[in-house]
């Protein structure tokens, strides 16, 4: 029974009641306290070294002897830039020992100082990282070249539904309820869309559609966790079920029926804004978009300045952080909440919405396949922040496509192992091991006044 | 993400580790949370009733003519539901058409065959529940359960009793191991279980799918992803003979359950485990060590949900495919919560929910309503049952309706007591 006292984990108090990486300063008995009172841990630099070691010898000593080739420019740009042609061995070699080198310094800071790595140190080590192991990847395929403007642009495609579920997401939990439903409002989201588009033949009324249908699944959500103080966990899971199941439903009994009335939505447009779009690499992703990506890049930056800058924002991170202390000074706790997990619903409808009119232009069951707990796992890599969510939607995005594409190009990486990545990283982030990842104080706590 | 809210709202009524258990059956049935369990389930098949009319296409057409003669719409409403109710039932329970006694009860010995991974799946799920843990990782530990366990039925030839006996060990194992990363996982560094296992799921899903693709698990000459068939003295002996697929996962279900209600109920690391549950800093503060009943139950909760997993590979499949799980390991979660996450109230929820799914094959095949509509009664059962105040509400049961309002009050007294 006192081994609690004894046992050597970072923290008991912390760790027996779970709360993943609070900030409240907790006493750490293995490590010497920092100056500032966070305890400075190990966890980063140790990973961080053995990611670059792995780095070292499977992407530099046992690295492919070939060459790997880069397509930078598409057939459509303004003006042409020469294909990158890298030797595979070298770059690997020199790449890992950058790595290394990142890894010693955050080592070092930690061993001689005491403190954590300079914030820049881990996102370049992770761009490095994954250069390294692009080259590696491509450099031992069978055909080893591929467009790194098709890679960017399929990685873009494939995250926009990510970005706005991780967006739901970060709206919910910013004010406090944990929102294990993105995947159920991504669903309601594609299956609405392609219902009334369909209907009305006009994929914009569709779009709306998919916007209203997400804040329905949420305002269950909001109606069971707040009004009813169901545990938001529970309804999370039964409501994915649920919208699974109707949708599953009402498309083998309503859609299957007669597929041109009720499941041909047609796609929306792809608006090519000119000249800027023929920009290698990055004109297609930002100029050459349908209107729900060019949405994805306005939802990020809105809700960013939303959050971040405006009053409204600091009322719903009160709400979310300390809603007792929101209360006293007048802000409505509930209705905050309730109105927060409803546009959050919404937006992740319009992600859904992504599937039936941008991707394929029908429903099928189960379209969403499992990127609302992608965009869950985006949400806490990018550590409840819509810009950070974003970025991390991207990498699986990436993930995504390059998976696809090592299929193609043969490598001896399994396909599975790249599907896997977002949710291996997941749970080292979760865990700890690169960065802190904190969620709003209150997430997940029901609020009662009095 | 705060687990320490969970288990009051969890159990959304019974107290964690309340005495409910030694009530008796009698009893529990008159208090109102089994009124409201039995409201719950009607209330979910009205409306399941309700959406297979409104898709019905007798329902339609007469929708057309309703103010000439609304008694055929409502014929029309009633019997599109009916039908499907009692082709349900037949697939479920008992079919008077079937040929002899056998081909009677043969709907309800597929029932229990369904029903066997449910319940032991969702006793892994309930077990974590009442330690607090919410545990959606059912589905990754049934597959890495069925991964070991038809690897040794496969691979190894053993003599009968023994092999079945590796099997169902590397099965446990298996399950166990990928559980209780989770809890050591939270246990150290705090990770929050719901996100570490639903990540797992996925990261075990592609790991079989890989397994899949290789010679060491994918049968010689197939292309598709599928396993050779086990060896026959590696699967469970079927229980009534060759006519039902009913087999021996059965009976270890039902001991699963005694055991599970024997160590919640009577066992020290049980007790542990409830107070865990019911307040960890006051759990700590007795002396309880938590990381330690984290690790414990995840670990026991994995191995339960590996049973389910050997009961797949071993009993019903015999082979080892990506579909290995099913949907058994999310169903595991909706039969923990409707049952109260009770061990015996978690076998008769897997009972109930492996009816609807033995008779949902039925429904499909005599009157053409989606399989699919199982999984909204389902929901809308465990929906609610977590919100007894609102089924009270359209039943106009408004006398409790105030008693109702005082317990939610004091059960979120709890809940933010235990954040606070």
């Amino acid at each position: 029974m006192s081994t609690t006292a004894t046992s050597p984990v970072p923290g008991p108090g912390k760790s027996g009641q779970g709360k993943s990486g609070q900030a409240t300063p907790q006493p750490d008995t293995n490590h010497k306290p920092a100056q500032s009172g966070k305890p400075v841990t190990w966890k980063l630099p140790v990973t961080l070294a053995v990611l670059a070691v792995v780095a070292f010898i499977f992407f530099g000593l046992l690295g492919p002897q070939g060459s790997a080739k880069f397509g930078v420019s598409s057939g459509g740009d303004f003006f042409q830039l020469p294909a990158i042609e890298v030797p595979a061995f070298l770059s690997g070699i020199v790449l890992s020992v950058i790595l290394l080198v990142l890894a010693g310094y955050a080592l070092a800071l930690k061993a001689n100082r005491n403190r954590r790595p300079p914030r820049w140190l881990p996102a370049v080590f992770t761009v490095i990282f994954v250069v390294a192991f692009l080259i590696w990847v491509v450099g031992g395929a069978r055909t080893p070249s591929i467009s790194l403007a098709g890679l960017i642009a399929g990685s873009v495609t494939l995250a926009v539904p990510i970005v706005f579920g991780s967006l739901s997401g970060v709206l919910c939990e910013r004010a406090g309820v944990v929102n294990i439903a993105i995947e159920g409002q991504l669903l309601g989201g594609a299956f609405t869309a392609a219902l009334v588009a369909s209907l009305t033949h006009n994929p914009y009324a569709g779009l709306l559609a998919a916007a209203v249908a997400g804040a329905l699944v949420s305002m269950v959500l909001a109606l069971f966790s707040i009004k009813y103080v169901v545990n938001q966990i529970i309804v999370g899971v039964v409501l994915n079920v649920l919208v699974s199941g109707l949708t599953g439903f009402l498309f083998s009994t309503v859609m299957q029926s007669d597929k041109a009335k009720y499941n041909s939505p047609g796609r929306l447009p792809i608006i090519d804004i000119p000249v800027l779009s023929g920009i290698p690499v990055i004109g297609p992703i930002l100029f050459k978009q349908s209107v729900v990506g060019y949405l994805m890049y306005v939802a990020v930056i809105v809700i960013w300045i939303g959050l971040f800058k405006t009053k409204w924002g600091l009322r719903v991170r009160a709400v979310g952080e300390h809603p007792q202390a929101a209360d006293t000074l007048g802000i409505k706790v509930n209705a905050t909440r309730f109105w927060n997990v409803t546009l959050g619903g919404a937006v992740a409808g319009i992600g859904g919405s992504f599937f039936t009119l941008v991707a394929i232009d029908s429903f099928t069951k189960e379209i969403s396949g499992g990127r609302g707990f992608i965009a869950l796992a985006a949400m806490i890599l990018g550590r409840w922040n819509p810009i950070g969510a974003f970025f991390a939607a991207l990498l699986f995005g990436f993930a995504d496509n390059l998976q696809s594409i090592v299929t193609i190009i043969g490598t001896p990486v399994p396909s599975q192992f790249m599907a896997m990545l977002p949710y291996v990283v997941t749970v080292f982030a979760v865990a700890g091991l690169v960065g802190r990842s904190r969620p709003p104080a209150a997430d997940g706590i029901p609020y009662v006044k009095g | 993400m705060q687990p320490s809210a969970v288990p009051a709202t969890a159990q959304s009524g019974s107290l964690p580790g309340g005495p409910d258990e030694s009530e008796s059956l009698l009893r529990r049935i008159f208090t109102g949370n089994g009124i409201v369990t039995i409201l719950a389930v009607l209330l979910a098949l009205i409306l399941g009733g309700l959406l297979i009319a409104m898709t019905d296409k007798v329902v339609a057409s007469t929708a057309g003519y309703l103010f000439a003669r609304p008694g055929d719409f409502f014929a029309a409403v009633w019997s599109a539901a009916t039908s499907s109710y009692v082709a349900l039932f037949q697939g479920a329970i008992f079919n008077p058409r079937g040929t002899g006694v056998a081909g009677q009860f043969a709907p309800l010995m597929e029932t229990l065959t369904i029903a066997t991974p449910l319940i032991t799946a969702g006793l892994g799920v309930a077990l974590a529940f009442r330690a607090g843990l919410f545990n959606i990782g059912a589905q990754g530990q049934i597959i890495m359960a069925g991964i070991l366990a038809s690897w040794v039925g496969f691979a190894l030839h053993l003599p009968i009793g023994l092999h079945l006996l590796l099997v169902l060990v590397a099965g446990v194992i298996g399950g166990a191991v990928w559980g209780g990363i989770v809890g050591v996982l939270k246990a150290r560094t705090g990770a929050h279980e719901v996100i570490v296992t639903i990540m797992f799921n996925y990261i075990a899903l592609y790991f079989l799918r890989y397994l899949l693709d290789t010679k060491l698990f994918q049968r010689p000459g197939e292309t598709t992803p599928i396993s050779p068939i086990l060896d026959p003295s590696a699967v469970y002996p079927l229980l009534f003979g060759s006519q039902y697929r009913l087999h021996l996962g059965f009976l270890l279900a039902i001991a699963a359950t005694v055991f599970v209600s024997w160590l919640l109920n009577r066992s020290t690391i049980g007790f542990e485990f409830r107070a865990v549950g019911a307040n960890p800093k006051a759990a700590l503060t007795a002396g309880i060590n938590v990381p330690r009943a984290t690790v414990l139950v995840m670990t026991i909760a994995g191995g339960l949900a590996g049973l389910a997993g050997v009961a797949q590979v071993a009993g019903t499949e015999k082979v080892l495919t990506d579909g290995v799980a099913a949907t058994y390991g999310f169903d595991a979660i909706t039969v923990a919560l409707l049952g109260r996450s009770s061990p015996w109230g978690t076998f008769a929820a897997g009972l109930l929910f492996g009816a609807f799914r033995a008779g949902a094959v039925q429904m499909q095949i005599q009157t053409g309503t989606p399989i699919d509509i199982v999984l909204v009664v389902q929901s809308l059962i465990v929906l609610f049952i977590a919100a007894p105040p609102l089924v009270r509400a359209i039943f106009g049961l408004n006398p409790r309706k105030k008693q109702a309002a005082t317990a939610g009050k004091t059960k979120q007294a709890v809940t933010t007591g235990g954040a606070a």
